[in-house]
């Protein structure tokens, strides 16, 4: 399933909406809902926020399901600036309160959460990819969330 | 939505957060708490019913906290397990206090 929106903020809802109508409808587990709108939300408000540089520029929104294991993945595609957020730099998660900035959550976030994360910039367009499994038994190179943790 | 309900006198404040704390309902926790915290000593964010929180939610408590370090203590209470996961990933664990 496929949906296309103006980049916007004020769109962040029905994006949310749209994803969460097909996790559902595939019986996906709440916590992984909630990871997954989580992502999905630093992603979209990303994409947003910094793609176009001038006017409002679209979005499009592809959600796919894969079984054995059961898994979602979402693609992000845009036409603005090419931007790979992976190469950001990860925040130092050690640091006390005084000296945490704001910035750079976002993306660690969702490269914490998620089972997998891809970007490619092809034909124009930057392509952001998510991947996530339903079931933490299933994950291919971790066994359990401890060792996630540390990785 | 956010819903968010305020109690307590004097030096106490508790917010009890109901709903999502995403980009959208951020800034209305943040300006909430802007016109709150002269003279609280003691802050509980309670988040028995909050569902969700997004970094955004996260740099609004990030900004609270270090407000609070200067002038007295943040709580948080009733976090669930999920949004719990979430400050763990963050380092958040760390840096909040969690009851």
């Amino acid at each position: 399933m496929k949906m296309t929106v103006d980049a916007t903020v004020d769109n962040l809802n029905k994006v949310l909406a749209f994803i969460d109508e097909q996790l559902e409808a595939n019986n996906c587990p709440m916590r992984v809902m909630l990871e997954i709108d989580v992502a999905a939300e630093e992603i979209f408000v990303n994409v947003a926020s910094y793609a176009y540089t001038s006017g409002v520029g679209s979005v499009a929104i592809e959600v796919n399901f894969e079984d054995h294991p059961k898994a979602v993945a979402i693609r992000f595609i845009d036409s603005g600036i090419p931007y790979n957020p992976l190469e950001k730099e990860d925040p130092d998660v050690t640091l006390p309160a005084e000296k945490r900035g704001i910035g750079g959550l976002g993306v660690f976030m969702v490269k914490k959460s998620m089972d997998e994360v891809a970007y490619e910039y092809k034909d124009g367009k930057n392509h952001l990819t998510i991947r996530k499994f339903f079931d933490r038994k299933h994950l291919p190179f971790m066994t359990s969330e401890k060792e996630k943790k540390t990785c | 939505m956010l819903n968010i309900v305020k109690s307590g006198e004097g030096e106490k404040l508790v917010c009890a957060l109901e709903g999502r704390l995403d980009t959208t309902t951020a800034p209305q926790l943040e300006a909430e708490l802007k016109g709150a915290l002269d003279d609280v000593k003691d802050l509980v964010l309670d988040f028995e019913k909050l569902e969700y929180i997004s970094s955004a939610g996260l740099r609004v408590l990030l900004a609270t906290q270090k407000v609070m370090n200067q002038q007295g203590t943040m709580v948080l209470k009733n976090v669930s397990d999920v949004i719990n996961e979430i400050f763990e990933v963050t380092g958040f664990t760390d840096i909040l206090t969690i009851e």
